[in-house]
């Protein structure tokens, strides 16, 4: 794969809100880059920070109770010290977001092509109509059949799919360069899901749109991941391409995690496989490598907390944030024959 | 335990903006904690909820005492005129009413602590029995809609069909006439003629009579939402659970379904309650309620504006038991209705 | 109006007669059928004679079956033949007399308690958790604890009577001094307003709360809106809808009842006081007539407002209820 320029460039992210109950590091540790026409997953389980990473990019976690340090930059802004009224300006317009649940993530009082509408005429300088004819379009784009007639429907009159589509039309409004899709199928049925991971994918490779996709579905990132992060409890614990983080994981959560595909090539495990524990609480995390309580290879050095490096000499772009020495994962990786796929022959 | 997985995995994957607490995924994730206790917990560090509670409770016990009042301080009942007696004030011999009808004001002092009204009765003693009467029709009355708004919206919300149909109907009836109005018109009628159902006669001048009356009145403001849970809860999973198990309906009704609809009553009953007392103090200002001699706030406040020229304190006196009577329960119901729901409560620290 | 549109008016249309019907039904009940007395006796009101009583049951049919009673009774009251037994004033023609006045107080509080409940219901939204909300929240509890008519009484007394700032009550008809009849009005609007004031922005305040969390507002604000775009044309114009509705029924309810509180304290002589003194007087004709129009006013007016509704939120068309 070609280098490219990074697109988007995160480092050291953390965000803390206050809360009843004391501060919550929701985001403690987060490195990312995301390089033009790339697709880089994030994945994680529910409360790994993952969308708060990334509503944090695009500035709507600002406010009272939300303390925000890192630094962010994208296509040369820094994201994190913009002001306001400049970060509203990328907002929709040079970086977009489509969220999970399609349903409720529409107005429902204003018919869909006018959402569109509104969108386009924020940042450019459009008249109605022209605005209205370059939505049907996009809905056309994506797939939506019979779109000019289709766009004058309320989102509830839309099924799941087609509203899931809208939304994507309508983040492509304005052309950006990266589209941030936060869990964009979960909501959805399996059958739907495909064609919106097929749709996404069509369109970072006609469009050469960079996505920056958030997910809990390790399937939906084979389907489409260029590059892949690996979050637990706020950091990011494993950075490495497609190949790299499915062959040869280097973090024993990314371990746990593979090894809890269920599998149609291997004999049925008596039980399926989980890694035992919870994700900690982000009120008192615990101290030093957030893993190590759960993790079966934890040892005196896991106290300190594990910085995101690489530590492969043959794999610069592999980071991970784990202490374990590099032939000690191959060992415990080996053993147990689900931490990795196999590599096809 | 699986209940807070399953609500820390939710919070985590559904993000809302202003709600810190979500965005950081479920705090609570202390075993052991059920949401009533939570509740409770919230509520105890609602010191100006609680500071109205008492209160609330201070007055409901002075009104309770009323006959103490009367008979140890005061020396008089709440009927008895003293029209042509003298009390001594500053010294001085002075008329409880004087020649031309006006009444001494508040005296401070055991009798008459608070003046006479123009029949010269001692307004403190017709204060704290008024207010019992205000409050125990009150609460009654509120505890009345309680249960028959229970009953009636369990039964449409789980039975549904016919029953829903019926009950709904009776409902929109109600609800169809202003609260004021059906109060007029049954309390007028009831009042002239008494109630008679079967063996039980109920005489006019009642307390009962504005109990139910009011009582009757407020059914839908209960049932239609307590339905419309219910008509929610039914089609949730563990009502499902439980019927696949081989439960019977009763009993889903009791174990599953009303617990999650207390909450809804909950934040009911102190507004309720509040809004019980100040409709009885409307329909007994209009003549509508209860009935004289029997003194309710209302109808101190209806004999007060008659002589508010000469004798302000008659109407300031009544009016100020009952605002700081049902403001107290209305800021405790609202302490209440935080303590459940902390979400409607946007927390702001600098 | 679209053609869904139109059917969901029809439908509400045709349900609106019905409750009408249950609701002519109930007054009767109420009034001829509750168990307790003689209902002509009752009609006679305190001190009946045996005379009035028998005309009164002529009138009224009480000798005869249920339903001819009720036919009577409708006829009665829809025809302008009803009169009062106490004052001998046909009821009707009492009730049109005071209709303006009623009007008058209504319409002018509804508007005064809808401008400024959605100005405090916002401002405190915006502002919630701070101590300017936190005394907008002790005013508006303040407001809906306060009885209307020991508030109006006071305001009457106070700034009427001893200060001589407005007049202490009575009405002026606008034809003849618009600068008086809206000067007589002030007191009486506002004592009315404080209540639903109160209400109100409390209503609008948890409401626009509840929007701004919504996800929609999310989708807003991620697609580079301004602040001020999001908060009208998509907070505002959502947690509108429910107030809307209630506006509608507390209109309906006001006209129909807090007005007779409002009307009484100050002397405006409307539909309210005319009702007013007929309970004191247990005068049953001018009470049952004034129940029966308040209840059908209401229906009415409930019915345009869902029909108002169904415009503006284009789900409620085709289920027929929202579950909000």
């Amino acid at each position: 794969m070609s280098e490219r320029a990074p697109l988007l460039g995160v480092r050291d992210l953390a965000v803390s809100f206050t809360t009843e109950e004391g501060p919550v590091r929701a985001v403690d540790g987060v490195d990312l880059e995301l390089r033009a026409g790339e697709v880089l997953a994030v994945v994680g389980e529910s409360g790994s920070g993952k969308s708060v990473t990334a509503m944090t990019l695009m500035g709507l976690t600002r406010g009272p109770n939300a303390a925000i340090s890192g630094a962010a930059t994208f296509e040369g802004t820094e994201l994190l010290a913009a002001g306001d009224a400049e970060l509203r300006a990328i907002r929709g317009n040079r970086m977009a977001m489509i969220f999970q649940d399609p349903m409720s993530s529409l107005d429902p009082v204003y018919r869909v092509a006018d959402q569109i509408v509104e969108q386009i005429r924020a940042h450019r300088d459009l008249g109605k109509e022209e605005a209205r004819e370059r939505a049907i379009e996009l809905l056309d784009a994506v797939g939506i059949p019979d779109a000019a007639k289709r766009a004058d429907s309320y989102p509830h009159e839309f099924s799941g799919g087609m509203r899931q589509r809208a939304m994507i039309a309508m983040a492509l409004s304005l052309e950006p360069s990266l589209l941030i899709a936060d869990e964009p199928t979960t909501a959805l049925d399996v059958t739907v899901q495909a064609q919106i991971i097929e749709l996404l994918r069509d369109l970072n490779r006609e469009r050469d749109l960079s996505i920056l996709l958030i997910t809990h579905d390790i399937g939906v990132v084979a389907e489409i991941a260029d590059r892949v992060a690996v979050m637990y409890a706020g950091r990011i614990v494993e950075y490495g391409t497609l190949d790299e983080i499915f062959y040869e994981p280097q973090h024993p959560y990314t371990w746990g995690l593979l090894g809890s595909l269920t599998r149609i090539d291997r004999p049925r495990p008596r039980r399926l496989p989980q890694i035992p524990g919870m994700p900690p609480s982000l009120l008192a995390p615990p101290q030093g490598c957030h893993f190590r309580p759960r993790c079966a290879h934890a040892f005196d050095r896991c106290l300190e907390v594990p910085g995101l490096a690489p530590r492969l000499a043959d794999a610069p772009g592999h980071l991970d944030r784990c202490w374990l020495e590099p032939e000690r994962k191959r060992e415990l990786r080996e053993a147990d024959s689900s931490s990795a796929l196999e590599q096809p022959r | 335990m699986d209940a807070d997985r399953e609500e820390a995995g939710a919070a985590g994957t559904e993000f809302t903006l202003d709600s810190s607490e979500e965005l950081a995924g479920d705090p609570a994730e202390r075993p052991g904690l059920g949401p009533w206790r939570l509740t409770w917990r919230r509520l105890r560090r609602d010191k100006v909820a609680l500071a109205a509670g008492v209160v609330f409770l201070l007055l409901v016990g002075a009104c309770l005492a009323a006959p103490l009042w009367a008979d140890e301080i005061a020396g008089t009942t709440p009927e008895e005129n003293h029209l042509s007696d003298k009390v001594l004030i500053d010294g001085r011999e002075t008329e409880v009413v004087d020649l031309r009808g006006k009444p001494i004001g508040p005296t401070w002092s055991d009798h008459f602590f608070l003046g006479a009204d123009s029949n010269g009765r001692d307004i403190m003693v017709r204060l704290l029995y008024g207010g019992r009467n205000s409050l125990m029709i009150g609460l009654a009355a509120a505890f009345g809609t309680i249960a028959a708004g229970l009953i009636l919206g369990l039964l449409a919300g789980y039975y549904r069909g016919r029953a829903d149909s019926v009950i709904r109907w009776l409902l929109d009836v109600i609800w169809a006439f202003p609260v004021v109005l059906l109060g007029v018109a049954l309390g007028t009628v009831l009042a002239l003629g008494g109630l008679e159902l079967g063996p039980i006669t109920i005489a006019g001048d009642s307390l009962a009579i504005p109990t139910l009356v009011i009582a009757i009145i407020y059914v839908p403001y209960l049932a239609r939402p307590v339905r419309g849970q219910v008509l929610a809860l039914r089609e949730r999973e563990f009502v499902e659970a439980a019927r696949a198990q081989g439960m019977g309906s009763l009993r889903i009704v009791f174990r599953e379904i009303l617990p999650n609809v207390a909450s809804t009553l909950v934040v009911f009953l102190p507004l309720l309650v509040a809004n019980a007392i100040l409709l009885e103090a409307g329909l007994s200002f209009l003549g509508a309620g209860v009935q004289p001699p029997n003194p309710s706030w209302g109808t101190m406040i209806a004999e007060g504006v008659e002589r508010i020229v000469t004798a302000p304190h008659l109407t300031i006196v009544p009016g100020a038991m009952l605002v700081a009577t049902v403001l107290s329960l209305n800021i405790f119901g609202e302490g209440v209705r935080d303590a459940l729901d902390p979400r409607s409560k946007v927390r702001i620290e600098h | 109006m679209s053609s869904g549109m139109a059917r969901f008016a029809v439908r509400r249309l045709g349900q609106m007669v019905l409750v009408l019907f249950a609701v002519s039904v109930l007054v009767f009940l109420i009034f001829n059928v509750v168990p307790g007395g003689d209902p002509a006796v009752r009609m006679a009101g305190k001190i009946p004679t045996e005379t009035q009583v028998e005309a009164i049951r002529e009138e009224w049919g009480f000798d005869e079956p249920l339903y001819v009673q009720y036919a009577t009774m409708m006829k009665n009251l829809f025809t302008g033949g009803t009169v009062s037994y106490f004052t001998g004033q046909d009821v009707t023609e009492e009730i049109w007399r005071g209709l303006p006045r009623t009007l008058s107080l209504a319409v002018g509080a509804a508007l005064i308690w809808m401008a400024f409940a959605i100005g405090l219901g916002l401002f405190s939204a915006l502002h919630a958790g701070r101590f300017s909300d936190r005394i907008v929240t002790v005013l508006a509890l303040v407001g809906i604890s306060m009885p209307v008519f020991w508030l109006g009484a006071l305001m009457s007394y106070y700034l009427g009577n001893k200060a001589g700032i407005f007049p202490e009550g009575g009405y002026v008809e606008f034809s003849e001094n618009p600068a008086d009849w809206f000067w007589h009005l002030v007191m009486p609007w506002t004592a009315l307003s404080v209540l639903f004031i109160g209400l109100y922005s409390r209503v609008l305040r948890s409401d626009i709360i509840e929007t701004m969390g919504e996800d929609y507002v999310r989708t807003a604000r991620a697609k580079g809106l301004s602040e001020r775009r999001v908060l009208v044309k998509h907070v505002l114009r959502n947690s509108l809808i429910p107030i809307v509705t209630l506006w509608g029924l507390d209109f309906g309810a006001v006209i129909g009842g807090a007005a007779i509180l409002t009307e009484t304290v100050f002397g405006l002589q409307g539909v309210g006081e005319y009702a007013a003194e007929a309970i004191g007087q247990f005068d049953l004709p001018p009470i049952m007539a004034v129940t029966m129009f308040g209840a059908f006013f209401i229906v009415v007016f409930n019915t345009l407002v869902d029909i108002a509704y169904a415009a503006l939120d284009p789900r409620i068309r085709l289920e027929g209820e929202v579950a909000r």
